[in-house]
């Protein structure tokens, strides 16, 4: 049994602008546009005074989003929060999309990640010219002293750099890990049932001697020992014999239930951190390059 | 002559990749349990800080995580795409 691990593939070229490909990332990517655009305009209608429902979710969750981006950006940033929670919203949709089987996480591809990131750097970028004007932004480079240049130079491009490589090693490197134990899975099941279903009578004599272990033995002491060693042998057994009998032929059984678990780490818990750090982290650097009004007349006075 | 060459390119993939991810977890795995150890202490100084300082710990390690993550991605280049 043989791994293969390759990136999003091309479902089909538009043949404009010399070739743009659509892959599985393009269509994931669209798919949860779609269905974030159509939630928000669904939601968004037909508020009422006294909210019910799934109002009131959406209102919780739209107050927290506010909170946040008031506590790290400021008060005077608050327009930013609908593109701030725009990428929570992608980027959480993108990671748990992998999961309906049919289409790829967006985010396990790099592109996507970091169109993210470049999108904010040029915000950043745009901001800081703004505010400082372009010599003055270019002499921020500088600080503190000249010898710096290079070293703030590579530091700015490192950070968009380092931000889409951690959402996008994150996700894809689950996928990859479950991959691998998923085909590991099969090889061990392959090669233990294939071993036990040889011969008709071990199968058999285990699942006898499992269903003995677990029926007779609940008595005496070690009963959790006893338990797991008798499941662990009827489990096996049943398997064997349904092997042997030429039922199951070639079907993964050790595969079944084991990777979901692993799934539930990497594609739940792992996107749900990676789309906060992504927008924390984007917050904090579109948060330092709008510093409130005061301070900004201060420096310039 | 040429299955040895082959054998012995996948065997050296097979030690970079292994080496790059056996290097390259140390950093992050002292660094977590750096994080992790003195959020613990917080919280039993602590308790009502409890919620903050879990999230706060939670979205460090996802950071100190990084560094690892390069080290998976340049095991996976190795493994499947050298």
């Amino acid at each position: 049994m043989n791994l293969n691990v390759t990136g999003a593939f091309i479902y089909f070229t538009i043949p404009i602008l010399g070739g743009i490909p659509i892959t599985q990332t393009t269509v994931s990517s669209l798919i949860v546009a779609i269905v974030v655009i159509i939630a928000s305009i669904r939601l968004g209608k037909n508020l009422k005074k006294r909210p019910d429902g799934v109002q009131v979710l959406v209102e919780k969750g739209v107050t927290m989003l506010y909170d946040m981006v008031a506590e790290s950006m400021g008060e005077h940033n608050l327009h930013w929060a609908p593109f701030i929670g725009t990428i929570f919203l992608s980027s959480i949709l993108g990671s748990l999309i992998g999961m309906t089987g049919f289409l790829r996480s967006s985010t396990a591809d790099l592109s996507c990640t970091l169109t993210w990131a470049v999108l904010v750097s040029l915000i950043i970028w745009y901001n800081g010219i703004k505010n400082n004007g372009f010599v003055g932004w270019l002499k921020g480079f500088t600080e503190p002293i000249v010898v710096m240049t290079p070293m703030n130079v590579i530091s700015e491009i490192a950070q968009p750099v380092s931000m889409a490589f951690r959402h996008f090693g994150n996700v894809a490197g689950g996928g990859v890990i479950t991959s691998i134990l998923y085909v590991a899975l099969s090889m061990l099941s392959t090669a233990v049932l294939g071993a036990i279903a040889n011969t008709k009578i071990v199968p058999i004599a285990l699942l006898i001697a499992g269903a003995a272990l677990l029926v007779l033995f609940k008595q005496k002491t070690h009963k959790k020992l006893h338990a797991v060693i008798g499941a662990v042998c009827a489990v096996l057994g049943l398997f064997g014999v349904l092997q042997a009998f030429g039922l199951l032929e070639g079907v993964p059984v050790l595969a079944l239930g084991i990777p979901a678990v692993l799934s539930c780490y990497f594609d739940i818990f792992s996107g749900f951190v990676q789309a906060y750090v992504f927008m924390l982290l984007t917050m904090v650097y579109i948060g330092n390059s709008c510093p409130p009004p005061e301070t900004r007349e201060a420096v310039q006075s | 002559m040429e299955l040895l060459a082959e054998a012995i390119a996948t065997a050296g993939k097979a030690i970079g990749a292994g080496l790059c991810m056996g290097i390259g977890a140390i950093g992050p795995g002292v660094g977590e349990g750096n994080a992790v150890s003195k959020a613990l202490e917080g919280m039993a100084r602590q308790p009502e800080m409890a919620g903050t300082l879990r999230s706060t710990m939670i979205m460090g390690c996802a950071i100190a995580e990084t560094t690892g993550i390069y080290s998976l991605l340049i095991a996976f280049l190795i493994l499947f795409v050298l």
